[in-house]
């Protein structure tokens, strides 16, 4: 019995953690088909702000739920006026764009921060179910994967800004006739991907050491996660994170890690053969 | 086509002269090193700049190749069989992975997604495969450690007579040679100028009666080949393997390559890739900036201000300032439309 609870506990902190990784790409991508590769250093990044702002001496919980996104925001921004505004509709130039940006805060981290692995503790104390001992922290995850997932859905679906920006992006023309600039909603919905990004970096943080390249180990699930998923922001999130969450996870438990994440590569070969366009092609069509 | 191949033997001929003048300015060491990459910017540069199809996976092929090198080389002893199978087996794999993409109709980003997966794969497995059961007859693939002590090329026949320093230094030239002068061949023949053709407009090649699916196959095996051939040579030059080879950043450093060199040449990724490698060389020589910082530099500023890359770019001013009527391209553009923003090389692919 304790068992199950524990494997249930792990399954759900796996589909959540792909969730928190994957959001801001979603965003991204979902919304301006832009595929932002220096997502993985954006989430370095929220990392290093976490860290640096609790050690000048800001409350964990601030540091990472409004200090990192917030930061990281205004660096998408700052990315988005300056790379990616000038290559919209051509998805291979912006990738190889922000390969080349990854790439340059890779650099710039180690400059700064110098190859060695920097970390905090996990402000919550672990706990035991039964005999096993849990981390405290995954709860913190998966209420965090909820919150954003249930933020998402109310900002797109339930306000003014939410719908302007599916308009804009549905059909740019007809948006900007009707009076709203689509630089503007591109602009702010890059700031929001990005500090997703930023907040996933600032909840991972705790977890992980952090090293300057540590965002070569979130963007391939990331961009795994989010290309498998297809055209629908939050259903096709979901979809792929609780598949490739929860057989990773299964996989990782029956045998070991390293066969776990080889299992989820597997699996997104073969689904992405057979529905190139990603789940929610054939699934959930039209859902958001 | 016999005018094509004029032009590829002076390219050739002109190559040859530089690299055999270049060892007095660099170490052959290093300037083999240079031409392995060259070798598989080369490859890249072919599936991508002539099929259209962007493989972020190239290390895969790379590394597969100085696997199978290395694995046979230690079980045979001899490097002849070995160098073979270090070219075989990437491009039997690339053939397999290539059929079950294009049959499955993917294109570009899930292509990517794809062979990006793939590669990260083999980086997995190689990094976990230390245990004494990973045993390919009597070579341990060790692992993160790699393999190293395998029987590194030598004259075929002989075990004895190793290639190396100088002599080594040649043979990979050549081999980049002749690479070249097969690929001017292929893209000159039937099925290259169809496989242009299907980049340009996969749809009208197919309702011409041309099976789009089983060419660009062929052509992503072939491009595995080269890489392969790169991975082998690679391996004899380092005298060791390890899961490195297929490293998310390997495969970003070929991209880069040939971005930088140019699109749609084969000359370009050549010259990107040696270009770009000795300044990693020579970065790597000081400690005041870090080299990944300015290789991602790089990459930004040439997609923002050359989406073209160097080679195409000097083709172009060169002919501006000598009031050329513009040189004979691979396909016909329209005369100052909008292509110099979006080159059509990559908004296809």
């Amino acid at each position: 019995m304790d068992l199950a609870a524990i494997f249930a506990v792990e399954i759900l902190y796996a589909i959540a953690s792909l969730v928190v990784i994957s959001s801001g790409l979603a965003v991204v991508f979902g919304m301006m088909r832009v595929i932002n590769l220096a997502h993985g250093e954006f989430m370095m990044v929220g990392g290093y702000v976490t860290i640096v702002a609790v050690r000048s001496g800001i409350n964990i919980y601030i540091a990472m739920l409004v200090v990192a996104p917030l930061v990281v925001g205004v660096l998408g921004v700052i990315v988005e006026r300056l790379i990616i505004r000038r290559l919209y509709g051509r998805l291979v130039d912006t990738m190889l764009a922000s390969w080349g940006l990854s790439l340059l805060l890779i650099g710039l981290a180690s400059m700064i921060f110098g190859n060695t692995t920097t970390g905090i503790s996990p402000p919550i104390p672990g706990f035991a179910i039964g005999r096993y001992q849990v981390n405290g922290y995954s709860f913190f995850i998966i209420l965090a994967a909820i919150a954003i997932l249930v933020a998402m859905f109310a900002v797109l679906a339930g306000t003014r800004a939410g719908l302007v920006a599916r308009g804009a992006m549905q059909d740019a023309a007809m948006a900007s006739a009707l009076g709203y600039n689509p630089e503007r909603v591109y602009m702010l919905t890059f700031f929001a991907g990005s500090a997703l990004a930023g907040l996933a970096g600032g909840l991972f943080a705790p977890l992980l050491g952090l090293v300057p390249t540590i965002g070569g180990a979130y963007i391939a699930k990331a961009f795994i996660t989010v290309i498998s998923g297809g055209a629908s922001v939050i259903a096709g999130l979901v979809s792929s994170a609780v598949l490739f969450g929860s057989t990773s996870q299964i996989f990782t438990l029956a045998t070991t890690p390293m066969v776990g994440e080889i299992a989820l590569l597997l699996i997104a070969v073969v689904l992405l053969r057979l529905m190139p366009q990603g789940i929610t092609s054939r699934f959930f069509r039209g859902k958001m | 086509m016999a005018k094509e191949m004029k032009h590829a033997f002076l390219v050739a001929l002109v190559a040859a002269i530089l690299l055999a003048i270049a060892p007095a300015l660099i170490g052959t060491y290093t300037l083999t090193l240079l031409v392995i990459y060259g070798i598989l910017a080369l490859s890249l540069g072919l599936i991508w700049g002539f099929g259209g199809v962007l493989c972020f996976g190239q290390a895969a092929f790379f590394g597969l190749g100085a696997y199978a090198y290395a694995i046979a080389a230690i079980n045979i002893g001899e490097s002849t069989v070995p160098l073979v199978l270090g070219i075989a087996t990437p491009f039997l794999f690339a053939a397999a992975l290539g059929a079950m993409m294009f049959y499955g109709r993917l294109s570009d980003v899930y292509l990517g997604v794809i062979t990006l997966v793939v590669t990260l794969l083999f980086f997995r497995f190689m990094n976990s495969s230390a245990g004494p059961q990973y045993v390919i007859g009597t070579a341990r693939l060790g692992g993160f450690n790699g393999i190293p002590g395998f029987q590194t090329l030598n004259v075929p026949g002989t075990p004895s007579a190793y290639i190396i320093g100088d002599a080594y230094y040649y043979l990979t030239a050549s081999a980049l040679l002749i690479v070249y002068l097969l690929v001017r061949w292929l893209l000159a023949s039937p099925f290259g100028r169809i496989a242009v053709a299907i980049r340009e407009n996969e749809l009208r090649v197919e309702l011409l009666g041309y099976d789009a699916r089983a060419r660009k196959t062929l052509l992503f095996a072939v491009g595995g080949a080269i890489a392969g051939l790169a991975g082998t040579l690679y391996a004899s030059w380092a005298e060791i393997v390890t899961p490195g080879l297929f490293s998310l950043g390997q495969s970003a450093e070929i991209i880069i390559w040939c971005i930088v060199g140019g699109l749609g040449t084969l000359v370009g990724p050549v010259i990107g890739a040696m270009l770009l490698a000795y300044l990693k060389f020579a970065l790597g020589q000081q400690s005041v900036i870090d080299n990944t910082l300015v290789l991602g530099a790089i990459l930004v500023l040439c997609v923002l201000l050359m989406p073209r890359g160097v080679v195409p770019t000097l083709g172009t001013v060169l002919n501006r300032i000598y009031r050329r009527p513009p040189a004979r391209r691979d396909r016909p553009r329209p005369a100052g439309s909008q292509t110099a923003a979006t080159p059509p090389e990559r908004a296809h692919v």
